[in-house]
């Protein structure tokens, strides 16, 4: 097979491949994001991490890149070897042989017994996060109530029930205090969708008709935001939303300065409340 | 051991329908009762629908690849699919929302059920099985046309919603409720309907296939192939039917159930309360569930994953073990693991509902189960580098291909491992990272073995070779631009980039990928360079390309005992099989060759002692 002509213009289709794109990158490789740099992935393979149990998730994800890694470099190693090693010889036959039972044994061991390393050391993880019985006892609960395409928000208020009228009601914009656990309890209005905050490493899927919660607790005060994650229509790729973390205090004054005005007289257009709560339940 | 007898009246009926009058060129070619001919319909078929696939996976890639319209290569690719799709999907050189969302649901649908299954289920099943059992046809052959052509049929009622009002479905291949159940919140209406009734018709196709394959491999086996000397192809294909057939009835089910939630009203999956932009849903009464619809297509859309793989190890199998000119290693071994990967296969369906909100305890269950799935997924790779060692390589392109399986299927799998442990899925659920994974299987696993196979059996399909050197060209631009546009999807996924979003520049965490997308997008298109080039070499190669000989590889399987053209009912003689089909290299192989055909005789073997073996 390793005619000159082959070679040769396996050469040219390489050096093509490698030209090609970096001619067409150059053209379109603007500075747009100014604030990022194309290779960035390269120093970090995870995005920066902003809840407590966000660094157990990567410390997961690490340890199974460190022994896919190890499997990959084995198994592609082994391959490219055996390739130049055993390429056709003239007069040299090939082994007759159908297989080794110790070895088939062997290699059947070791990734079961990983592969239950790995099953329960996920488990303690995903239990820690997802479980429900394990969710922070008393964490505020905050109530998100996703449509297409924004993300409908609501406190309790100051007397810890929903659908009060001292309800806080916003709209693509989640305020948090840092280091404090909180509860979110999510339901899709229409369709459904994925509440997902990337450097919480935390996702959720928001469905209709059935109530889901996730907890986290964010350790930096910042900016972060939320993505929808499941397919939920046409606006579904800007339905963005924003977690602000915030100090306690600017919490407080937050919530205080949202603080709906004292009950109207129930005189004043009842039939338009009783309407707006309809909708959201 | 026991002798199977093949049941003499359809091999004799079949014998006369070939030799006594040429059939009309209909009954020959098109309404065809021949497996071979069948098995070739679907080749042409199925190629046919990869380039349709292609030509959308493009368009997303397109729009990935510079979401803001701009520069010289993405205004020159817009124009091009304008002129193919026109103003309602692409306006002017703008790549439409709803034309995203149509294109990557639609690439899904026509790349899983009308590319990939059909060159696997339909081509080569159909051509395989017979000939590797030493059959006469398949035991069915009126149902197996039936099949051809109702799969062609429901392609046909795919490709319609493209020109409905509303467009093609584009709620993703998944077609989650509600958004797939209640028009008014996606805007599709004919084109989701027809999206579930193509895939019903489908559904009967296959199941019409897999009837007809396992029938055919249970009783119509040739004297002496005993189930643990069939080829390793026919194992994965029996086993692949039953699944199948397990399967696709579940999937009908749940087809037919959202047809009537969208036509007749019904509530299957739509519950009490569901707002429809900001008023109460009419026309439905609730009281469904939308986490039903889930359950009953990953029943059967996570075996599906491996009817679209098992065939291709099977295929992969056959071409190691005869370019490296060895028996397979560890034959038991690779049947058990077909077995156990198809068994496991049923009950690893949770794990792509993990962040569904399912019982997080189901979460646990599925993700040892999953994780148990990766056993005999990895006996299977070992047993593949065990055939390889000590071989004696050609590097046919087949060959490559086959190795290309190997190598990246080894990174499928292990990529699986990341989504499988159900914390880390948390974040990379629903990312570029599975988009990554899933393309490493199907497209490095299955499509890598499709190509290979058509190589290795072109010379028995159609009596020619292919060009060898238009064949590497082909490996080598393929395997280059698959890595290209494919392993950067895991950086996109680690990233946080989530899958089915058309625009990610909206988000501050992923607008710095536009580079590495479009380096993606134009590997794409080098992909699809490299496609058509197979379909040059393919109908090049049909016409004029050189005679083949009758067993161009030396190998030892019964279809290459017969030569081209091959008459219905396929062998003059029933042949005899006398050994396992993977004796490359026997010390006991006749004189001069380092093969030994399943059909010759041993030694001193005579009519009179048939009984006796």
């Amino acid at each position: 097979m390793n005619s000159g002509i082959t070679r040769g213009l396996r050469r040219l289709f390489g050096a093509a491949l490698l030209t090609v794109p970096t001619v067409l990158l150059a053209q379109d490789v603007k500075p747009r994001y100014p604030n990022h740099h194309w290779y960035s992935w390269w120093m970090n393979i995870l995005p920066d991490t902003a809840s407590t149990y966000a660094p157990d998730v990567d410390g997961m994800f690490n340890l199974i890149l460190w022994i896919t890694l190890i499997v990959f470099v084995l198994v592609e190693g082994c391959l490219v070897y055996f390739l130049w090693k055993y390429r056709h010889k003239p007069g040299r036959k090939a082994v007759y042989y159908h297989g080794n039972n110790k070895l088939e044994i062997t290699w059947t061991t070791i990734p079961a017994l990983i592969l239950v390393f790995l099953a329960v050391f996920s488990n303690k993880i995903w239990s820690e996060i997802k479980s429900p019985d394990r969710f922070p006892k008393n964490a505020p609960v905050i109530r998100i109530m996703p449509r297409q395409f924004e993300w409908d928000i609501t406190y309790p208020g100051p007397d810890g029930k929903f659908d009060t009228p001292d309800d806080i009601n916003t709209i693509n914009n989640l305020y948090l205090a840092a280091n404090e656990p909180v509860q979110i309890k999510l339901q899709g209005q229409d369709v459904i969708h994925s509440f997902f905050v990337p450097e919480f490493r935390i996702k959720q899927d928001a469905v209709p008709g059935m109530p889901t919660a996730v907890w986290f607790n964010p350790t930096h005060t910042g900016e972060y935001d939320i993505a929808c994650a499941e397919l939920c229509g046409l606006g579904h790729y800007r339905m963005k939303g924003f977690v602000h973390i915030v100090s306690h205090d600017s919490l407080s004054r937050w919530m205080a300065s949202q603080a709906p005005p004292p009950p109207a007289p129930a005189a004043v257009a009842p039939a338009a409340d009783t309407a707006k709560k309809a909708e959201t339940k | 051991m026991s002798t199977i007898v093949l049941p003499k009246e359809i091999k004799t009926a079949h014998g006369e329908h070939a030799h006594h009058h040429e059939l009309s060129f209909w009954r020959k070619y098109i309404f065809s009762l021949d497996h071979k001919v069948i098995g070739i319909q679907f080749l042409f078929s199925s190629c046919f629908f990869l380039l349709v696939g292609g030509l959308l996976a493009l368009v997303v890639r397109l729009q990935l690849g510079w979401p803001d319209h701009q520069g010289w290569f993405y205004l020159m690719m817009a124009k091009f699919f304008h002129a193919i799709f026109g103003d309602k999907m692409i306006a002017g050189t703008i790549i439409l929302p709803e034309f995203y969302n149509a294109a990557f649901t639609m690439h899904a649908t026509f790349m899983i059920f009308f590319a990939v299954m059909p060159f696997l289920m339909g081509t080569f099943a159909n051509f395989l099985i017979p000939l590797q059992i030493g059959a006469g046809d398949m035991a069915f052959p009126k149902l197996n046309m039936a099949s051809f052509w109702v799969s062609l049929l429901s392609g046909a009622i795919m490709l319609c919603a493209f020109i409905v009002p509303g467009g093609a479905a584009g709620g993703g291949w998944t077609s989650y409720p509600t958004l797939s159940a209640i028009p008014e919140l996606s805007g599709v209406t004919w084109g989701q309907n027809l999206w579930l009734i193509s895939l019903l018709l489908s559904g009967v196709a296959s199941l019409m296939g897999a009837i007809n394959y396992i029938t055919t491999i249970v009783n119509m086996r040739a004297p002496g192939m005993s189930w643990l000397r069939m080829p390793l192809p026919v194992w994965a294909m029996f086993v692949t039917a039953i699944l199948l057939l397990l399967a696709v009835p579940v999937l009908a089910a749940a087809l037919v159930l959202l047809l009537f939630d969208r036509t007749l009203g019904t509530s299957f999956f739509i519950p009490h309360g569901v707002l429809v932009a900001g008023s109460p849903l009419t026309g439905h009464t609730g009281g469904g569930q939308v986490l039903l619809w889930q359950h009953l297509f990953w029943f059967f859309g996570h075996p599906e994953v491996y009817i679209m793989i098992l065939p291709a190890m099977g295929l992969t199998s056959e071409i190691l073990s005869v370019f490296a000119r060895k028996p397979i290693f560890g034959y038991k071994a690779m049947v058990l693991s077909i077995c156990g990967i198809a068994f496991l296969g049923f009950i690893v369906w949770g794990h792509h509902m993990f962040q569904s909100g399912m019982n997080p305890l189901l979460g646990t269950t599925f993700m040892i189960s999953t994780m148990a799935i990766a056993i005999p997924s990895a006996i299977k790779t070992f047993n593949w580098l065990g055939t390889l060692w000590g071989g004696n390589f050609k590097f046919t392109t087949a060959f490559l291909f086959a190795i290309g399986f190997v190598s990246m299927f080894a990174i499928g799998g292990l990529s699986g491992i990341f989504m499988a442990s159900s914390p880390v899925d948390i974040f990379i659920h629903d990312t570029y990272f599975i988009v990554g994974h899933i393309h490493y299987v199907l497209f490095g696993g299955s499509i890598m073995a499709i190509f290979g196979g058509i190589y290795y059996w072109f010379p028995k399909m159609f009596g020619r070779m292919m060009n060898e050197k238009i064949g590497k060209l082909h490996f080598w631009l393929l395997f280059l631009s698959f890595n290209g546009v494919f392993f950067p999807m895991h950086i996109l996924g680690v990233n946080g980039m989530m899958r089915r979003i058309y625009d990610y520049t909206q988000y501050e965490h992923l607008a710095h990928l536009q580079p590495l997308n479009a380096f993606m997008s134009v590997c794409a298109f080098i992909l699809g360079l490299s496609v058509l080039i197979f379909l040059f070499n393919l109908f090049y190669s049909i016409f004029r390309g050189p005679k083949a000989p009758v067993n161009p590889w030396n190998a030892n399987t019964l279809e290459w005992t017969v030569a081209y053209p091959i008459p219905h009912g396929n062998f003059a003689e029933m042949p005899h099989v006398f050994r396992g089909p993977y004796e490359y290299s026997a010390p006991d192989c006749p004189e001069g060759q380092d093969f030994y055909p399943q059909n010759v005789p041993p030694p001193g073997w005579g009519p009179t002692d048939s009984k006796a073996h």
